[in-house]
């Protein structure tokens, strides 16, 4: 027998389940406990930028939309800057920005959105522009590890995306783009199996 | 120094995302392969949280939501540590807990299960790891419940965790179960985990050690999110 290796292991998953806004969300669970529910403020008042609201469902492998979904954003301010010590420029971060949000749908539509400003091109893997884009996370009963993805956008220019260009099959990148309906505003569908099914990735 | 990038998660230790006897995961599991992505800092980087975000009693179940008095049920203390594959504490991270009530039924408008809700139990608490990623929660142990999957599946004791770490690829939902319940081998979401270790990581411990004597019993469950590459070799995540 060679050495064990004395690393730890990951904690397995479980499924968030269908009361996951008792914990996250509690407003929507339908009882008031927290001074401030977080996640609720992607952008503050304050960043520049142009502000966005993205709406979507999330369908399942019938075609029927997911009503207890819970997604969780992450993205960069109009710069291009995380608010996060890990990038190299976060201390010019847009002031009041935190590039998170937590987003949970109508129990009787299953439609999402939250608001935003339109994240700037970020740096990727070996200075390599990405375009801009906004991660999600996805968790919900019958989900047994969050699924993460990402929102990129139809009036952005994609075509130099490394991460897009990951896609081997070039039809399915198209899952990933949100569609500009009006002025500020985009529609991103999530479709969990099936027809159509969105690229998830393995981060 | 250019940032580190993190370990890759080990989808075999993890549950799959189809695992047919917890029947909702069969339309709502992707049936293509994930695209795998190495990181970039928009997946080494996440969302930072303060003391400013809550409320030092937010990690109180037993006060948090009391009205008349205090819960009933068994009081018990759930601390542990969040640390990453390499042992290391992860501090200052999020760390928010929900679970049913003492007879298993949550405060949630969608729960209709008989048994009834606790006017001074609310089921829900968030911390912050200190410095050494250590949090701990005062709560009342909660029931076992029945869902709709077989005819007659009950769930075991447990408690949701959800934890941030350092970074958008350590984002994790988990949950906690109890030393020695005996549906914890009967539970289809529990089983998707294929792995009998990966099952034991969940079960929280009883720790007589942590227990405070004429008030209440104590478990312990510490939290493993993924490790962070060191710079051996250079892992460059920008050019030049």
């Amino acid at each position: 027998m060679p050495q064990p290796l004395d690393y730890l292991k990951e904690t397995p998953s479980q499924t968030a389940g269908p009361y996951v806004h008792i914990g996250l969300a509690p407003g929507a669970a339908g009882f008031d406990i927290y001074r401030r529910e977080l996640g609720w403020d992607i952008a503050g008042p304050e960043a520049p930028g142009e502000r966005i609201r993205i709406e979507g469902v999330v369908h399942d492998g019938t075609g029927a939309p997911v009503k207890d979904v819970m997604l969780e954003v992450w993205q960069a301010d109009a710069a291009g800057i995380h608010a996060h010590p890990d990038d190299p420029r976060h201390e010019a971060v847009a002031p009041g920005f935190r590039g998170w949000g937590r987003v949970i749908t109508d129990f009787d539509t299953g439609l999402w959105g939250f608001d935003s400003i339109k994240p700037g091109p970020v740096v990727g893997r070996d200075g390599r522009i990405m375009a801009p884009h906004i991660s999600l996370w996805i968790v919900a009963r019958g989900i047994n590890i969050g699924l993460n993805t990402r929102i990129y956008f139809d009036d952005e220019d994609n075509s130099a995306d490394p991460v897009l260009a990951l896609i081997e099959q070039a039809d399915r990148r198209q899952t990933l783009l949100a569609r500009k309906t009006a002025p500020g505003r985009y529609r991103f569908d999530i479709r969990l199996q099936g027809d159509g099914e969105t690229v998830f990735l393995d981060i | 120094m250019t940032p580190a990038e993190y370990y890759q998660r080990d989808r075999t230790w993890q549950p799959p995302a189809l695992a047919p006897d917890y029947k909702t995961s069969v339309a709502r599991s992707p049936g293509l392969p994930l695209l795998s992505l190495r990181n970039s800092l928009s997946e080494i980087t996440g969302p930072v949280f303060g003391h400013g975000d809550i409320d030092a009693t937010d990690n109180d179940l037993i006060r948090n939501y009391a009205k008349t008095g205090d819960p009933v049920g068994e009081r018990i203390i759930v601390h542990g540590r969040v640390l990453d594959e390499d042992a290391r504490p992860v501090p200052g991270t999020l760390v928010e807990i929900w679970q049913a009530n003492a007879g298993g039924r949550y405060r949630h408008k969608k729960d209709t299960y008989l048994a009834p809700i606790d006017p001074n139990f609310g089921g829900c608490g968030r911390t912050l790891t200190d410095d050494q990623g250590h949090y701990a929660f005062r709560t009342v142990k909660p029931g076992a419940y029945p869902w709709r999957n077989w005819v007659n599946n009950w769930r075991p004791a447990h408690i949701h965790v959800s934890v941030f770490g350092r970074a958008f690829v350590q984002r994790l939902i988990t949950q906690l179960y109890f030393e020695g319940d005996p549906l914890i081998a009967q539970c289809p979401i529990v089983q998707a985990i294929p792995d009998p270790r990966a099952v034991e990581q969940l079960i929280a411990p009883l720790d007589m050690n942590a227990a405070v004597p004429l008030d209440c019993l104590a478990y312990r469950f510490d939290i493993v999110l993924r490790g962070r590459r060191s710079t051996l070799f250079e892992n460059r995540l920008e050019g030049n």
